[in-house]
């Protein structure tokens, strides 16, 4: 079950803030959905390995080259403040 | 005679004789979007002029005499979530409604060295997390069979531009269903390949262990063509596989003489509206009839599906959408404080209900406390769900099913109920979750509604796939009737 305190943490912990009536909402539906999860209870995998991935790789390497990457000027002209060639944001601390 | 309605390997006949030009057909393409997008509201972006660019250059190779791909000079939408060099690239998010890629996804490279334009981008639910277009942040694209009715999704944009003519072919995503569930709604084909079959560089990511590109098309021999586009290892996707190059076109032969099919009995039960379920019935006699052996089956884990996809899917879009902080990229939303307080204000800003509601399952699924109980657990029941398809692989072919327990559904139908909307993907998520090809094939009308055959095959294998698909397809003519728009 979860109180409105777990969904306080939780959308810290996600950097959400939320009104209200949003509050009221996910943890309602949130409830909902964990509730008809809790059929995943009643199957043993104690002795189940767990699949993080399909595909049979392990450590994928490759040579260490320098190739054409997306320059700089590229890689900021998204960015919704700079000051020069640095991202620009609000105070940290 | 309409070029909208034609396919890609019918254009290219017409192309290399000289009967049209690629920039005529770019126009009528255009001309068509024109005419039927403020109805259906595929396009978020529509890119004529470069277009009509790329399409002059493959003019130019054909009166030259050199040799040109089948794609060559043939319009694609991409849906919204692929990024595109210089063409802003969105996911159906506010977050991202300013940004436009200083890259193109591998996907969109081939494309277009294979000589295809790119029509524009087409919408989808927000960071493709929906079946039915209604999250996205900009508007709900609508079923071109009945415009009062959903696409599906995510990729609706992608499957109705393609049913409604507006494009010959597109791109898609699926992560639980994303390709085939729209493609089933709209009477497309639509095709999930293997995981790891086709770069997923450049793809904004949802679930990146599930996430898969592939396309849909008006036929199967489109989709095939696509295919031999779009597969092959990429040394900038580390989770591509190495596969050997092959011809997907070689595949289709009108013979499934001898192929044993299996019908997982769990797919044909409570749940699946019994109209739909007749038609996948239908289906499976046509492909005994054409000498195949079909056969009940089981997937005993089927039920175990959705809870093991949702917490998986959610903890990893909680951690790919981290990114989104209003730094580098998107739109930020300042606030009167820190850097928490924007972090904090952009996202609340910028993300829709169902993002954030994802975003806080994933989250409170992976919070040390609950994470043994809910995601752990998931990832060893999803290897329970592989084992059955391993089990079932080992003495079918193929697998067939319905695509979606349903037709498509009223707009606004299930918005106010999340869980609903997850169960019209109980058929498609578990073959993400094992990672196998899945392909959705018109097999009929319900009420003037298409209605999509699943076809699920073994890793990698989408030879069988396409050989059963275009079986079906010469002995029918479902893909041959277009919505009246």
């Amino acid at each position: 079950m979860i109180t409105k305190k777990d969904l306080e943490h939780v959308a810290l912990l996600s950097r959400l803030e939320l009104t209200g009536s949003e509050k009221a909402m996910f943890a309602r539906q949130l409830n909902d959905i964990l509730n008809y999860f809790q059929s995943l209870d009643c199957l043993d995998t104690e002795n189940v390995q767990p699949t993080t991935h399909v595909l049979p790789l392990q450590n994928v390497f490759r040579e260490d080259w320098v190739g054409q990457h997306t320059s700089r000027q590229d890689a900021l002209a998204n960015c919704p403040d700079r000051q020069g060639d640095y991202f620009r944001v609000p105070k940290i601390v | 005679m309409q070029l909208f309605l034609l396919t890609a390997h019918e254009i290219h006949e017409l192309l290399i004789k000289k009967e049209i030009s690629a920039e005529e057909l770019n126009k009528a393409i255009y001309a068509r979007i024109e005419a039927v997008d403020d109805r259906i509201q595929a396009y978020i972006t529509r890119t004529a002029g470069k277009a009509l660019d790329q399409a002059r250059a493959v003019d130019k190779q054909i009166s030259n005499g050199e040799k040109v791909t089948p794609l060559a000079g043939i319009p694609i939408a991409i849906k919204d979530n692929i990024c595109t060099d210089g063409i802003k690239t969105t996911a159906g998010s506010k977050i991202l409604s300013n940004y436009t890629p200083p890259y193109s996804a591998t996907v969109v490279k081939k494309l277009e060295a294979a000589g295809a334009t790119i029509a524009g981008k087409v919408n989808l639910d927000e960071f493709a997390m929906g079946s039915s277009n209604e999250n996205s942040a900009f508007f709900a694209t609508r079923n071109p069979w009945d415009t009062s009715r959903v696409p599906g999704g995510s990729s609706g944009g992608s499957a109705a531009a393609v049913a409604a003519g507006a494009a010959v072919c597109s791109l898609g995503s699926d992560t639980g269903g994303s390709i085939r569930q729209p493609a089933s709604f709209c009477g497309v084909v639509g095709m999930k390949p293997t995981y790891g079959a086709v770069s997923r560089y450049g793809l904004i990511a949802y679930a990146s262990s599930l996430d898969q590109i592939g396309p849909f098309a008006r036929d199967v021999t489109d989709c095939a063509l696509m295919l031999n586009a779009i597969c092959g290892h990429d040394p900038l996707d580390s989770t591509s596989a190495k596969q050997r190059a092959m011809d997907y076109t070689s595949f289709l032969k009108d013979d499934v003489r001898g192929l044993k099919l299996g019908v997982p009995e769990e797919y044909m039960v409570e749940g699946i509206d019994p109209d739909v379920r007749d038609l996948v019935i239908k289906a499976m006699e046509k492909l005994e009839s054409l000498g195949a052996v079909v056969e009940y089956t089981t997937l005993p884990h089927t039920d175990y599906a959705l809870p093991t996809y949702y917490l998986i899917a959610q903890a990893e879009a909680s951690s790919n959408l981290a990114r989104y902080d209003g730094v580098r990229y998107g739109v930020r939303t300042e606030g009167t404080g820190d850097v928490m307080d924007m972090f904090m204000k952009t996202r609340s800003e910028g993300f829709g209900a169902e993002v954030k509601r994802r975003i806080l399952l994933g989250t409170y699924a992976l919070a040390a406390a609950n994470y043994d109980h809910y995601y752990l657990k998931a990832l060893k029941v999803r290897t329970l769900i592989k084992e059955d398809f391993v089990q079932a692989f080992k003495r079918y072919d193929l697998l067939l099913s319905p695509v979606s327990p349903t037709t498509a559904f009223p707009i606004g139908e299930k918005m106010d109920d999340p869980l609903q909307m997850y169960l019209s993907d109980i058929c498609t998520i578990s073959v993400n979750l094992a990672g196998m090809p899945g392909l959705s094939i018109p097999c009929g009308f319900v009420g003037g509604l298409p209605v999509g055959l699943q076809l699920i095959g073994r890793p990698f294998d989408e030879g069988t796939l396409l050989r059963t698909a275009y079986t079906f397809e010469q002995n029918t003519d479902y893909h041959k009737q277009y919505p009246d728009l």
